[in-house]
C-alpha cells in the first residue's frame, strides 16, 4: 500500500492551488465548532428547555396570576403570560449571544489558541470571525425554536407569527454577539467580561421592556429602552407574537432595521479585530 | 512504522562539507527567498533586514538565544505576520497578496501548542484536515497514517489535553503534515522537552528529512541544529551574524577542538597572562576558561609544563556553542 508520506523528490514551487471561495473556509469554521458541540449537545440541549420552562413557570404563571387582576384595556384578553413569552424568548437569546461571544471566543483566540491554529492554514481572519457569527446563529436559532417550542406548550402565544419572531430573537441575539466579538477580540483575559454583563447585559434585561411595557418607566429612565437593542428585539418579537405589526409598520421596520444595522456593523468590526488579533500573535 | 527508535540521527558526515544537498537542488529555484526582511512592532525591530534563501529538501535552521527574532521571521515565513519592510518570496508567491494560497501549501509547528484541547487527539487531525478543504475520507486515512509516523496510535480516542508535552508536540507536527506540505515550519520544535522526548521527535523529523520534506526551523539549541540541519543561518539581536552548514560554522569561526579549564573558586583571577599563547584563542568565562587549538591535548601538556594545573580539564570538539560565543560573546542558552 502506498503512503502519502512516501519517499519522493523535494518538493519544488509546484503548482498553486486555486483560492477556496469564501464560503467553504467559512464552512469549516463552523464544521470545527459543530465537532466540538456534538460533546454537550444534549446537556445543551437540555438547558436550552430548562430556562424558558423556569422563566414562563415562575414569571408567566406564578407573577401573572398576581398582574392579571389588572388586565391591558387595548389588548382583549391578553394575559401577563402572553405578554412576558415574547420579552423572554428576546432576552434569553440576547445573553447566550453575548455568553458565546465572549468566553468561547477568548478561548480560541487566547486559551487554547485554536484560531491560530486555523490562521496559519489557508483560512483568513475574517472567515473565522465570520465563521463564529454564522455558528453563533445556530446556536441562538436552537435556542430560541426551543423556546418557542415552550411557549405553544404553555399556550402563551396569540398568533402563528410566532413562527416570525424566532429569526428576530436570533437577530437580536445578534445585536449583541458581534460588536461584543469584536471587543473580546482586542482583549487577551477575560476582566472586563463581569463588568460588561453586569452593568451592560443585566441592566437592559431588566429595563427593556422585558417584564413590563416601557411606559410604565420614570421618563429619565425610558432612553435607555429607546437605545437598548434589546428593546427593539422584545418588541419586535413581541409585535408579531400578539399580532399587532399591522398598528405601527414603521415601527417594526424601524426595530428590525436597527437590529440588522448592529449585527452588520459589529460584524465588520470583528472581521478587523480578528485580523489585527491574529497578526499580533 | 513501528521500527526501533534505535535509530539515531546521524549528523551530516563531516566529508560532505557543503555537499550535504544533491547538485539538482542548489539550481531549483529557492522556495524561500528573503532580502532585507524586516519585522518592526511599532518602533522596534525585532528583524533588521535579513537575507537568507531556502532551496527545495534543504534542513534551513534559525539559530540564536530568546528573543533573536526567529519567531518573528518564522510567523512573516508563515504568513501570518506581515512584513514590515524588504522582500519575501515563499513557493514563488507574494505574502501580501496570496498568504491564503502560500498557507495552503505550508505545514506549520508553532513555537506555542494550539491544539484543541477538547476534542481527541484523532479529531484534532481531522478538523485540521479539513481547514485545508481535503474530503473527509482523505483526512480519516491520512490521520491514521500520520498517528502510526509520531507513534500515537494508541491514543487516537484519547483527549489531547492530558498527553505529556512531547505527544502533544508529535500530535502537532503529525497534525502540520496532514496537507502533505511542501514546505515545514517549525518553531523550536523540542523546547521544554526532556531529552527522551527529544530524541524521538528529532527521530521523526530525521526521517521527514530524508523523504525529502523540506524543513525550516528555528532553535536556541546547538545540538539540535547540528543534528538537523544541513545548513544554517547564526541569528542574535535582529540580524544574521553568520551562514553555513554547521561544520562550514565550525570550521570558519572556532578550531576543531576545545580545551575547558575549570579552576578552584578564586584562582581563575589570578592567572592574568600566565595562559597567554597557549591556544590560538582563549575564552574566559565566570566559570572556567576555553582554550581553542587543534589538538586539544597539546594544550592541556602545555600548561601543564607553565605549572598550571587547572582542578578539571575537559577536552573536546568545537560545537555551534563555540561559534556563537566567538561570533557574539555570549552563551546560547542562560
Ligand atoms: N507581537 C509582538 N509585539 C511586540 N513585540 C514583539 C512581538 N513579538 C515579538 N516581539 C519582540 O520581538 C523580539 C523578538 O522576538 P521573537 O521573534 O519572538 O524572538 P525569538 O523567537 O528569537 O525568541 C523580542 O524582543 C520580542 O519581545
Ligand atoms: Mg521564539
Amino acid at each position: 500500500m502506498s503512503s502519502f508520506l512516501d519517499a519522493r523528490e523535494p518538493a519544488g514551487i509546484g503548482r498553486v492551488p486555486p483560492l477556496a471561495p469564501s464560503w467553504s473556509t467559512i464552512g469549516r469554521v463552523i464544521e470545527h465548532r459543530a465537532m466540538l458541540y456534538r460533546r454537550t449537545f444534549r446537556a445543551s440541549l437540555f438547558a436550552s428547555f430548562g430556562v424558558p420552562l423556569l422563566f414562563l413557570t415562575a414569571m408567566g404563571l406564578g407573577l401573572g396570576g398576581y398582574v392579571d387582576q389588572n388586565p391591558d384595556p387595548t389588548l382583549e384578553g391578553l394575559t401577563y403570560l402572553q405578554f412576558l413569552a415574547p420579552g423572554l424568548l428576546a432576552a434569553t437569546v440576547m445573553q447566550a449571544g453575548s455568553f458565546e461571544a465572549a468566553f468561547p471566543i477568548l478561548g480560541g483566540l487566547q486559551w487554547n489558541k485554536i484560531f491560530h491554529a486555523m490562521f496559519a492554514t489557508p483560512i483568513r481572519a475574517a472567515d473565522i470571525a465570520y465563521g463564529n457569527i454564522v455558528w453563533i446563529a445556530l446556536r441562538l436559532t436552537l435556542i430560541a425554536t426551543v423556546f418557542a417550542i415552550v411557549i405553544v406548550g404553555f399556550g402563551a402565544s396569540r398568533s402563528p407569527l410566532l413562527v416570525l419572531a424566532i429569526p428576530v430573537a436570533v437577530l437580536t441575539g445578534l445585536s449583541f454577539s458581534t460588536p461584543l466579538m469584536a471587543f473580546t477580540a482586542t482583549q487577551r483575559t477575560p476582566d472586563k467580561f463581569a463588568a460588561i454583563f453586569r452593568f451592560g447585559i443585566t441592566p437592559l434585561f431588566l429595563f427593556s421592556g422585558t417584564f413590563y411595557p416601557i411606559e410604565n418607566l420614570p421618563e429619565i429612565v425610558r432612553p435607555i429602552a429607546w437605545v437598548s437593542p434589546l428593546w427593539h428585539g422584545v418588541d419586535a418579537c413581541r409585535m408579531l407574537m400578539l399580532d399587532t405589526v399591522g398598528r405601527d409598520p414603521l415601527l417594526f421596520t424601524i426595530h428590525i432595521g436597527v437590529l440588522v444595522a448592529l449585527a452588520g456593523t459589529g460584524a465588520a468590526f470583528a472581521a478587523r479585530t480578528f485580523e489585527a488579533r491574529l497578526v499580533r500573535g | 512504522m513501528h521500527d526501533s527508535l534505535a535509530t539515531e540521527p546521524t549528523p551530516a558526515v563531516e566529508e560532505a562539507l557543503g555537499a550535504s544537498r544533491p547538485a539538482a537542488r542548489a539550481s531549483a529555484p529557492p522556495l524561500i527567498s528573503a532580502r532585507g526582511l524586516t519585522k518592526r512592532f511599532d518602533d522596534f525591530t525585532a528583524v533588521d533586514g535579513i537575507d537568507f534563501e531556502v532551496a527545495p529538501g534543504e534542513a534551513f535552521g534559525f539559530l540564536g538565544p530568546n528573543g533573536a527574532g526567529k519567531t518573528s521571521t518564522m510567523r512573516m515565513i508563515g504568513c501570518t505576520s506581515p512584513v514590515s519592510d524588504g522582500e519575501l518570496r515563499i513557493l514563488d508567491m507574494d505574502p501580501r497578496r496570496q498568504g491564503p494560497q502560500i498557507r495552503s501549501r505550508l505545514g506549520v509547528v508553532p513555537q506555542q501548542d494550539t491544539l484543541d484541547n477538547e476534542l481527541t487527539v484523532r479529531e484534532n487531525l481531522l478538523i485540521y484536515g479539513r481547514y485545508f478543504g481535503l474530503p473527509r475520507e482523505e483526512c480519516a486515512r491520512r490521520a491514521d497514517e500520520l498517528l502510526d509516523f509520531v507513534q500515537l496510535a494508541d491514543r487516537g480516542k484519547d483527549l489531547v489535553e492530558p498527553l505529556s508535552g512531547g505527544m502533544k508536540r508529535r500530535l502537532t507536527i503529525a497534525r502540520s503534515l496532514i496537507n502533505e506540505p511542501s514546505l515545514m515550519l517549525l518553531d523550536e520544535p523540542t523546547t521544554g522537552l526532556d531529552p527522551q522526548a527529544r530524541h524521538l521527535l528529532w527521530d521523526r523529523l530525521y526521517r521527514l528529512k530524508q523523504r525529502g520534506v523540506t524543513l525550516v526551523l528555528t532553535t536556541h539549541y546547538m545540538d539540535e541544529a547540528e543534528q538537523l540541519c544541513d545548513r544554517l543561518v547564526v541569528m542574535d539581536k535582529a540580524k544574521i551574524v553568520a551562514e553555513g552548514s554547521p561544520q562550514q560554522l565550525i570550521q570558519r569561526y572556532s578550531t576543531r577542538e576545545v580545551a575547558e579549564f575549570r579552576f578552584l573558586p578564586g584562582v581563575q583571577e589570578t592567572l592574568d597572562g600566565k595562559l597567554d599563547g597557549l591556544a590560538s584563542r582563549i575564552e574566559k568565562l565566570p566559570d572556567r576558561v576555553l582554550l581553542y587549538a587543534d589538538d586539544g591535548e597539546e594544550v592541556v601538556m602545555a600548561a601543564r609544563e607553565r605549572g598550571i594545573h587547572p582542578e578539571a580539564v575537559l577536552v573536546r570538539r568545537s560545537t555551534l556553542e563555540d561559534v556563537f560565543l566567538r561570533l557574539t560573546g555570549r552563551s546560547l542558552v542562560d
